[in-house]
């Protein structure tokens, strides 16, 4: 092995420290007594306190939490059926527009997605709420759902579907019990990030939010418009807690299960 | 065709063509309205009760006008000029900081590479918005860098940096990071150690086997990469909306503003029309990048 230059000690010491160090900071202050958000008044958990009153935030996380939830499982659903269309049905009519429009969502500009939903939703006359909220973000993201399932499915052998259905499996069941349990994992994950683009959203959930449907990152960023203020680090702090447990609980699962498959597929050559 | 493969495919093509396909028509097509006052904001409304004569009349009312008044009017064109530098100057900035990165984890003892790679995906799965605005913290007058600088006595005064140009460009770097290093990453994990000591025992410098092979093999991420930063970059809102002052000029910020604030919806799906024909370009290149490489790995 080549040594390992002080150059690229240097490299991965400024690239982590880059990243991680506002993120480290922030969580920090949200433990901070005092108002001030950069001098340290010593240790405080009261913002957590203030915050778990505030029932504006409350609200929010919770209108949050269900569009999330809801239009992630959507986009799941939609999304593997596109995947599957994109790389099992061949050719139909209308094939090039398809994938046109499974790709495009995913370098459209927020800006541009989120006011052609509010257009078409007023267009045929859809009260804005949550539930324009969810067709918005289930749109948009089953494009990512099926990106990261279709390249899961292009790298499987097909030949274990026909051999289910040469045994006499209907679709249905070859799909249930051969193809899903391979791609489960990718859809784990599709699911993951459809669930977190949602979680994230301002600027789609913005133009298609109604007055009554506040969701969270739009709360955050009218009060971070006026300013940096503990209680929101203490939300952040919340926020970046519960995404990096779920982050590193999918990867270690996910792991594990490849390499579980590595071992049966092993245990198949011999 | 059988029906289970009709369904399968007409469920997910009929949600993006009313979801997706025709919101984008319907932008474009109050693009060639005029803006009035009244609800909604635009004239004119298809009156569907007249029949033909009046979908005739509806019809000749649509033009150009806009677009016009976008050619005219110097903000739009300011917006558009200073989107395309912001993105490219950012795009450069990130691919300093991200090659060097992507170098080092390439060349990280093989056990290390997965929890580093983890590490660099960790922050883009946490909220955008959030690393934003844990930015805000760093940057202001009275933020950690300038308490930094002026503790370690390199500067006397605070430098400003909030509101600026310059945090718009330390915003971009530090969210799209990721979006850089992980395509560079991925050819230069690739990157047989071999060649370069050929290169070397052919009479190269360390330097110039370097640039000659590692740089040279690891191009098709390179150009992956800034794409990736490029293409999300020149549409930001939140960025120049939280960091940048009140002198930015971006074009997701104008038509937001265009839509929110002066309520005009024909100019600000005229500036959405826009910003996607300039966006195209590089979508394009983009993709023949991604084709050139795929065949090239078969």
């Amino acid at each position: 092995m080549r040594k390992y230059s002080w150059f690229n000690t240097v490299s991965l010491t400024f690239g982590f420290a880059f990243l991680y160090i506002p993120m480290i900071i922030l969580v920090i202050f949200s433990f901070n007594e005092s108002k001030l958000v950069t001098v340290w008044g010593g240790f405080s958990t009261k913002w957590y306190g203030e915050l778990m009153q505030n029932d504006a935030f409350l609200d929010a996380a919770w209108v949050t939490i269900k569009v999330a939830v809801i239009s992630s499982t959507i986009a799941t659903v939609l999304g593997t059926m596109a995947a599957f269309v994109l790389v099992r049905a061949g050719r139909f009519r209308g094939r090039t527009l398809f994938s046109g429009m499974i790709y495009a969502p995913l370098v459209m500009p927020e800006v541009i997605t989120g006011l052609s939903l509010l257009l078409l939703f007023i267009a045929i006359g859809l009260d804005r709420g949550a539930t324009t909220i969810v067709l918005a973000h289930a749109t948009f993201s089953m494009c990512y759902v099926s990106v990261v399932v279709s390249s899961r499915m292009a790298s499987f052998d097909e030949s274990l579907e026909e051999a289910a259905l040469d045994l006499g499996c209907t679709a249905w069941d070859a799909f249930k019990s051969v193809t899903l349990p391979i791609i489960a994992p990718a859809v784990a994950s599709g699911w993951l990030l459809a669930f977190t683009l949602s979680l994230d959203d301002l600027v789609i959930a913005s133009f298609t939010a109604g007055p009554s449907s506040t969701t969270l990152p739009i709360k955050i960023y009218s009060s971070v418009r006026l300013g940096v203020s503990p209680e929101i680090n203490a939300l952040s702090t919340l926020i970046i807690g519960l995404v990096t447990i779920g982050v590193l609980i999918a990867s270690v699962t996910s792991k594990r299960s490849i390499q579980k498959q590595k071992r049966d597929e092993l245990l198949a050559d011999h | 065709m059988n029906l289970g493969r009709r369904l399968l495919i007409s469920v997910p093509y009929g949600w993006l063509v009313v979801l997706f396909l025709i919101p984008f028509l319907i932008v474009f097509k109050i693009s060639l309205s005029d803006y009035a006052i009244s609800i909604p904001p635009y004239t004119p409304t298809l009156d569907t009760s007249e029949g033909w004569s009046g979908f005739a009349a509806y019809w000749s009312k649509l033009d150009f006008e806009n677009f016009v008044f976008l050619a005219e009017d110097s903000l739009y064109i300011k917006a558009y000029l200073s989107s395309f530098k912001i993105a490219t100057i950012a795009t450069f900035l990130t691919l300093l900081v991200g090659f060097p990165f992507a170098y080092a984890i390439a060349n990280a003892p093989e056990e290390w590479r997965p929890s580093l790679l983890l590490l660099v995906i960790l922050p883009f799965w946490t909220s955008f918005l959030i690393r934003v605005y844990a930015l805000i913290g760093i940057l202001s007058n009275e933020g950690f860098l300038n308490q930094f600088l002026m503790w370690t006595g390199v500067i006397s005064e605070p430098l400003v940096i909030m509101n600026t140009n310059a945090a718009v460009y330390i915003g971009i770097v530090y969210t799209y990071l990721p979006f850089m290093v992980l395509p560079i990453y991925s050819t230069l994990e690739k990157l047989d150690g071999s060649l370069l000591e050929a290169a070397q025992d052919l009479g190269c410098t360390r330097i110039s086997a370097f640039w000659s092979v590692t740089v040279h093999l690891a191009k098709p991420g390179v150009i992956a990469g800034c794409f990736l930063v490029f293409i999300p970059a020149l549409g930001e809102f939140v960025i120049p909306s939280l960091l940048g002052g009140s002198r930015t000029l971006m074009i997701g910020k104008v038509l937001w503003e265009e839509f929110f604030s002066n309520r005009d919806w024909p100019v600000a799906s005229a500036v959405a029309i826009i910003l996607l024909l300039v966006l195209i370009i590089p979508i394009v290149l983009f993709q023949r990048n991604e084709q050139k490489q795929r065949e090239q790995n078969k």
